[in-house]
């Protein structure tokens, strides 16, 4: 009695991941809930446990391919130790085991090599809109491929991908217009030189889309400003070894994250999302917030849930455990999404300033650049102080010049008084 | 191009007037597309409508006929000797058969507002083809489609002169019919045009290289074939060649291996085709070759050459009629800018002989070949009530489906109207339907259609 793993549902709308790594061979006898595969969604590098105990007969999938939800991983034998689970073998007590896949796998996706399941009508509108149909999971008998599967393939990689499922259910107002750009042919560039073609990994064709989708459909508009850090510096240095007794590395970013987050507080139209598709701004009651983090495989964005809520050290503590978790692609689905607002730190590589683009589908995001000792002018002194750039980008659909100004102007003054941030909770 | 030439502008050249290039012609014109056609013979049709598929199978009919006829005392019913007169046959078939449908092809051309040129075309370049003969002229065009068909194989090492051997061309002019007629190739054509002669009153010696009729084709099917040729043919030498061939005497002396020598009367050399890719200046163009010659297309029917693309027996096998003419449409309606692909999973393959023998999609050795886990189920005629009533249940029904989810990849069928009846089974493959949708599929009864339908009940019993 063979019993096939599928890829699950990973939820949020994740429909593919990519295999980075298979971690057991064919023969091999695994533990219900080992290691089996280590895949790499849209959020995250997740190790996947087996579901089962028992032998690994075949594995179907290989490094570097792009696995579609329902598509078969492993298939496992029978291990003499392991009772099959009943619920998955309508046929297992017949004598004919040939009958069984046929009933328990009605949806059995292609398995290499054939032809598609597809008649050849959907075939043809696969081209004409196209999608490369070897790679749609057929949902008809024998896994046969319908128009519908076609066309809910083309959607995921021309663009609506959001990050979180608000997926507009279109209400009584207006829907705004669509915005999107075919891009044109690209030049012969071999006529000028040799070239290369890489593909691009999983990761960096995300964030690709992403950022097109993000830059395309939203108005941006970036504020500029500077908060006089010096007190916040001299408190982070004085707490930083009392802090670090405790285990907590003690950064400017916590405090960036709770003045942001407190900032938000007051001005809740930065802490939401546009439904361009019912005309309607969804304000978000909870302060989840994203910090872009640099890894070797391309930016990430993990995110720390109600930092409004959380004592900056916790946040400080959080951050840290986070951080690494991502570095070595160990971060949950879960680290990784459900954020509401982002801030990306570029102080640690230098520059004066950078203007970051909205993490698609918010409204807000907030970058800073080194923090730089500077003579600044203050009552007719010129005194040195420690200045940190700010640069808030917003969507312009949803808030004004002013509104952005004043909502930086509120992360500022408690970035110059932080006490407050450790007495506001 | 040289100053002072007739110079036609189009949007589309086509390089052959067979199937593939009618077809792709009659398309492209549909599509709004100016199309001229240049063909040597100055007619649509090509090898197909004057010299294959469609004199052979008038022929063929004939044929069948006869050996009606002769079955027909089986059950009580004597038409006695039949009388057959060659030129009121060979009218029939120019004028009533070849005749009819060459005019209707040419008043479709003109009705789609396609123009004959004729005249042998040559590359010049990847933009004009030279048109030589009655009507010489140079044909711009911004796309060209290549459909110069095939010719029949010449028997290599038997250099010989004369009427007597025939290739499967000459052989369909039916000058006399041979007392005794030597068969080389047991191919299709060669059983095809053998049982032609055969039903004529021929006797008829095949001899075929390979130890089996049709090979490559699926052992189940040939066998019902085969046992019918034995009745039909004074002989059969499988795994055997002709060493030599002298003309003697007005009659043909052959060297058959492991035979002594025997005299015919005339000799069909029936060996295969091959692709018309020479003499046509390609090497003025960016179309590639393979290296048996073939034109190299992908399955847009597109050519290594951007402005040029090639259909049918000139880009490979299997080497078809409806396969070429389905590749036209394709070339057409690509070069229109339509999403269209030669992507088709069944090729139907049909040998017109009597017991017919039909196939399409993967059958069971291929589906080894290729590693897929099948089932096979087998229906013989026996069980059939409708070829008892016609007096043929020598048939099979064989049907091979992917274990897994039970789709239909392949079919293969042997006995009266195989060819007609595996147009259901190319239905079924191309569309991905699975047995148990055959099976439950209402077909009349009492049919040689049940057939299919009976097979694939037969895997869903096997499988509860």
């Amino acid at each position: 009695m063979s019993r096939t793993f599928a890829l699950p549902d990973l939820g949020e709308g994740l429909v593919e991941a990519e295999i980075r790594n298979v971690l057991v061979r064919e023969g091999d006898l695994v533990k219900e809930d080992s290691p089996l595969l280590e895949v790499e969604t849209d959020k995250a590098q997740v190790e996947i446990p087996s579901p089962f105990s028992g032998r690994v007969e075949k594995i179907h999938v290989q490094p570097g391919q792009t696995v579609k939800v329902g598509q078969p991983l492993v298939s496992f034998g029978d291990a003499g130790d392991a009772a099959a689970p009943a619920a998955t073998a309508p046929g297992a007590s017949t004598s004919a085991p040939a009958a069984a896949p046929v009933r328990a796998v009605p949806q059995a996706p292609r398995t290499g090599g054939g032809p598609v399941a597809a008649t050849p009508a959907t075939r043809r509108l696969a081209r004409e809109i196209g999608v490369e149909i070897q790679s749609v999971r057929g949902t008809g008998p024998g896994g046969r491929v319908t128009d519908d599967d076609v066309r809910g393939a083309s959607g995921k990689p021309t663009g609506e991908r959001p990050a979180a499922p608000a997926a507009a259910p279109v209400g009584p107002a207006k829907p705004l217009a669509v915005v999107g750009l075919e891009p044109p042919p690209l030049p012969k560039f071999e006529q000028w030189g040799p070239v290369e073609r890489q593909p691009l990994s999983h990761l960096r064709r995300t964030i690709a889309e992403r950022m097109a989708l993000s830059a395309s459909l939203i108005p941006h508009v970036t504020h500029f400003d500077r908060a006089d850090i010096t007190d916040l510096n001299a408190m982070v240095t004085r707490s930083f070894e009392a802090a670090k007794q405790h285990g907590i590395v003690l950064t400017l970013t916590s405090f960036l994250l709770k003045a942001a987050a407190l900032a938000l507080k007051e001005h809740p139209q930065f802490n939401a999302s546009l439904d361009p598709g019912a005309g309607e701004l969804v304000l978000k009651h909870y302060c989840h917030l994203g910090i872009a983090v640099a890894t070797e495989r391309g930016l990430i964005v993990p995110v720390i849930r109600d930092v409004d809520r959380k004592p900056v050290l916790d946040v400080a503590r959080e951050l840290a455990a986070l951080a690494q978790r991502v570095r070595d692609g160990k971060a949950t689905l879960d680290d990784l999404r459900g954020g509401s607002f982002t801030v990306t730190n570029i102080g640690a590589l230098g520059g004066t300033g950078a203007i970051p683009i909205i993490n698609y589908p918010e409204v807000a995001i907030l970058g800073v650049a080194r923090g730089r000792e500077e003579p600044v002018v203050r009552n007719g002194q010129i005194v040195p102080r420690t200045i940190l750039p700010l640069t808030l980008t917003f969507d312009h659909r949803v808030a004004d010049g002013a509104d952005g100004a004043r909502f930086a102007q509120a992360i500022i003054r408690r970035l110059e008084a932080p006490e407050a941030l450790f007495a506001e909770w | 191009m040289v100053m002072g030439d007739l110079v036609t502008e189009v949007d589309v050249a086509v390089l052959g007037g067979g199937p593939g290039g009618y077809s792709a012609a009659f398309r492209c014109a549909e599509l709004g597309l100016e199309t001229v056609v240049v063909e040597a013979a100055k007619r649509l049709g090509g090898a197909c409508l004057y010299e294959g598929c469609i004199p052979s199978k008038a022929f063929l009919h004939v044929a069948a006929v006869l050996g009606e006829a002769e079955r027909a005392k089986e059950y009580g019913i004597d038409f006695g000797e039949a009388r057959i007169s060659l030129d009121p046959l060979r009218k029939w078939k120019a004028e009533r058969v070849v005749g009819k449908l060459s005019r209707g092809l040419a008043s479709v051309a003109k009705a789609k507002g396609v123009a004959v040129i004729g005249g042998r075309g040559t590359f010049e370049d990847s933009r004009s083809i030279r048109v030589g003969g009655d009507e010489p002229q140079v044909v711009r065009f911004k796309h060209a489609i290549v459909a110069t068909g095939s010719v029949p194989v010449q028997l290599p090492g038997l250099a010989v002169a004369g009427d007597r051997i025939m290739d499967s061309t000459a052989a369909l002019e039916v000058p006399d019919i041979p007392e005794r007629l030597l068969v080389i190739g047991g191919g299709y054509i060669g059983l095809e045009l053998g049982q032609v002669y055969a039903a004529l009153g021929s006797r008829v010696t095949l001899v075929e290289m390979t130890d089996g009729l049709l090979p490559g084709v699926d052992r189940d099917l040939v066998q019902p074939l085969a046992r019918r040729s034995e009745k039909l043919f004074a002989a059969i030498h499988l795994g055997s060649r002709v060493a030599g061939l002298r003309e003697a005497g007005g009659a043909v002396e052959a060297a058959i291996e492991g035979q002594k020598p025997e005299t015919f009367d005339r000799v069909l050399v029936a060996v295969g085709r091959r692709a018309v890719s020479e003499s046509l200046g390609l090497e003025a163009t960016r179309v590639k070759l393979s290296d048996r010659g073939l034109v190299i297309v992908d399955e847009r029917c597109r050519t290594t050459d951007p402005h040029i693309y090639a259909v049918g027996d000139v880009t490979g096998e299997p080497m078809l009629a409806h396969r070429a003419m389905r590749q036209g449409k394709v070339a057409a309606e690509c070069i229109a800018g339509r999403p269209s692909a030669f992507d088709n999973m069944a090729v139907p393959a049909v040998v017109f002989t009597d017991p017919e023998i039909a196939w399409c999609g993967l059958m069971e050795a291929q589906a080894q070949q290729a590693g897929r886990t099948v089932k096979v189920a087998k229906f013989t005629w026996a069980a059939s009530g409708r070829a008892a009533t016609i007096g043929r249940s020598d048939g099979v029904t064989k049907l091979v489906v992917d274990e897994a989810s039970g789709r239909v990849l392949g079919v293969g069928i042997a006995g009266p109207g195989a060819g007609e009846l595996i147009a259901e089974a190319a239905l079924a493959i191309e569309t991905a339907v699975t047995a148990e949708d055959l099976a439950v599929t209402i077909h009349a009864h009492p049919t040689l259609s049940e057939g299919l339908m009976e097979a694939a009940e037969s895997l869903l019993h096997r499988s509860s």
